[in-house]
């Protein structure tokens, strides 16, 4: 092997592990905040890639419909489970916070997607549908759960995989897409070929984590989402809801998928149940940094982009198995040294 | 007289099938400090914990004139109560500044600043260490961040669960002279205590429970003289103490 060979895998990995580690990043915020492992953060790559790849195919996706649908089941969920008589206006009030972005997303698609848009349109577009998914689904699957032990909440989560990897299937179909480059640029640094599409995918992971930074670092709503990590019970003594927290950290998980999903769709081809195994590896990245510390977190991913993409060139077949078994000596060595895990964290 | 600022009235509160809490009735007026003394296990805990909304209860619980049993714990916030748990329940990980933030998570960012400014006069310990992590206080610190915590709320009622707790004696006495600085700002407040005797000196009115229910009550000042009270709370023994 050469050195341009080596580059070139090592620039492969850096792309691939950069959409890890944010997946990862989003495991653990979900993680901290609702004690829900995020098994469906996959889906959402797969999601916006595939609602991206819709609208340039010059259709409106069904996950237009289906965005609209989540909205009304929440509202549904939110309302049944209020003891009060539910009047008019607490009606709208609800749906206005599940179902109103989803409707005006849907209502854009379908005057837009005819006209084939340009290509950061469509990606507003996607996110603007997928996003809100992410909140509607917290408080339909998980809100009711709150109390539960974190393994209630992961076979919920395995639930949620399942059935969005099926509906995945019904609005997409078993055909494989690949939307269109961002930006059709390709230059070369020294022997290696660079394209516009691998520089938005650094440059939105790095935007994307100081955004991140900025928001848990400085702002007050940040920091009542970390107070939620932390404590619980004393997050809920200053006010702030856990419901609420639930909800923005699905938000922001749901935005970091669909945003990865678009990233990535010019580059490979997905599949309905693509995600799965691209959240699988950001899920490698987080049990490294003990689904709690985000910045070995972000080591993690871009290492295992690296070490998945080396494995791919030399022991093609067995890239997937090299990739997980990472995760089998960083198990053993965190059970030594922490004792056996808790499951359920005690304040 | 006015209606209290808070009225209990048959509360019951059951872990399971046991109750913890049956049948109290307790009232704090405004601007009062109402203490509930007992020995350990007799509920007090429990109690506060129900008023707040922290564990589900059965009963009346009336604050400033709503009935409020249904609303749950965050909207009692908003509405003006607070509680310092027995457990502090501080956000460890974080500075003590970003605590007293958070403590103002449902006031404006005027409102934070201007209360910050009052905590800070009043717990000037917690201003030079307003960038220390919460988690590396002492005892005393972490109660006076807890409490500072909950002012940055702006509470109409404040609700202290055994201030006193693990403190060394002379931060107990610091830390009772602000509860009893803070009733004088305006603030209601209930205070559960193991440590009778102090509690009763600054208290106006107080309740003694036992086994989950109110076995007495009366004013603080009539309560501390009582004979069944000092020999059962405050130790026979020490009886020349109270002159």
């Amino acid at each position: 092997m050469d050195t341009t060979i080596l580059l070139f895998l090592l620039q492969d990995g850096l792309t691939n592990g950069a959409i890890y580690a944010l997946l990862g990043l989003a495991l653990v915020l979900v993680f901290a905040v609702t004690r829900v492992i995020f098994v469906p953060q996959g889906e959402f790559v797969a999601y916006g890639a595939l609602t991206l790849a819709t609208f340039d195919a010059g259709r409106a996706p069904g996950t237009a419909w289906l965005g609209l649908a989540f909205g009304l089941a929440a509202t549904a969920s939110e309302l049944s489970s209020e003891r009060r008589r539910v009047g008019l206006r607490r009606l709208l009030q609800s749906l206005a916070s599940t179902t109103a972005v989803p409707l005006l997303a849907a209502a854009a698609a379908f005057i837009v997607a005819p006209m084939r848009p340009p290509s950061w349109i469509s990606v507003l577009l996607t996110l603007a549908i997928i996003v809100p998914m992410g909140p509607n689904l917290y408080r339909i699957a998980f809100r009711p759960l709150a109390d539960g032990s974190v393994l209630t909440l992961f076979i919920a989560s395995i639930g949620v995989h399942f059935a969005m990897t099926g509906l995945g299937l019904v609005f997409f179909g078993a055909e494989g897409v690949r939307a269109r480059p961002l930006s059709d640029l390709v230059f070369s640094v020294g022997p290696i070929p660079v394209t516009g599409q691998t520089l938005f995918v650094y440059a939105a992971t790095i935007l994307a984590m100081t955004a991140l930074a900025l928001f848990f670092g400085r702002a007050l709503l940040g920091k009542a989402l970390i107070a939620t990590a932390m404590n619980r019970l004393g997050a809920r003594l200053v006010g702030v809801r856990t419901e609420m927290s639930g909800r923005l950290a699905f938000a922001l998980a749901a935005l970091i998928g669909a945003l990865s999903g678009v990233l990535i769709a010019p580059m490979t081809t997905i599949y309905y149940d693509t995600g799965f195994l691209i959240g699988l590896k950001g899920f490698i990245a987080a049990i490294i940094g003990a689904l709690a510390s985000y910045p070995v977190t972000a080591l993690a991913a871009l290492a295992v982009g690296i070490i998945e993409s080396l494995a791919s060139f030399f022991a093609s077949n067995f890239k997937e198995a090299i990739v997980f078994t990472l995760i089998i000596p960083v198990l053993l060595w965190l059970s030594l040294a922490h004792g056996p895990a808790d499951a359920e964290e005690g304040h | 007289m006015n209606a209290p600022l808070l009225e209990i009235s048959d509360l019951h509160v059951a872990y399971g099938k046991v109750e913890a809490v049956t049948g109290v009735d307790i009232a704090v007026a405004e601007g009062a400090i109402i203490t509930v003394i007992g020995a350990n296990g007799a509920g007090k805990t429990t109690l506060l914990n129900a008023i707040m909304g922290v564990l589900p209860s059965r009963g009346g619980i009336r604050f400033a004139g709503e009935a409020i049993d249904q609303t749950p714990l965050e909207s009692r916030v908003t509405g003006g109560m607070c509680l310092v748990p027995e457990r502090r329940e501080l956000f460890s990980g974080m500075a003590v500044e970003d605590n007293l933030l958070l403590g103002g998570f449902l006031r404006t960012r005027v409102e934070r600043a201007q209360t910050q400014e009052e905590v800070f006069t009043r717990f000037p310990r917690l201003k030079e260490r307003r960038r220390q992590l919460a988690g590396t206080l002492s005892g005393g610190e972490r109660q006076m961040l807890a409490m500072g915590r909950a002012l940055m709320a702006r509470p109409k009622l404040l609700m202290l669960d055994e201030p006193s707790l693990g403190l060394a004696p002379r931060i107990v006495a610091d830390v009772f002279e602000i509860v009893g600085a803070l009733r004088d700002s305006g603030v209601s407040i209930l205070l559960v205590e193991q440590n009778a005797r102090a509690a009763l000196r600054l208290a106006d009115h107080a309740y003694v429970m036992e086994l989950g229910c109110v076995v007495m009550q009366g004013k603080a000042s009539e309560m501390i003289a009582d004979k069944r009270i000092i020999e059962t709370y405050l130790g026979g023994t020490h009886n020349a103490d109270l002159a």
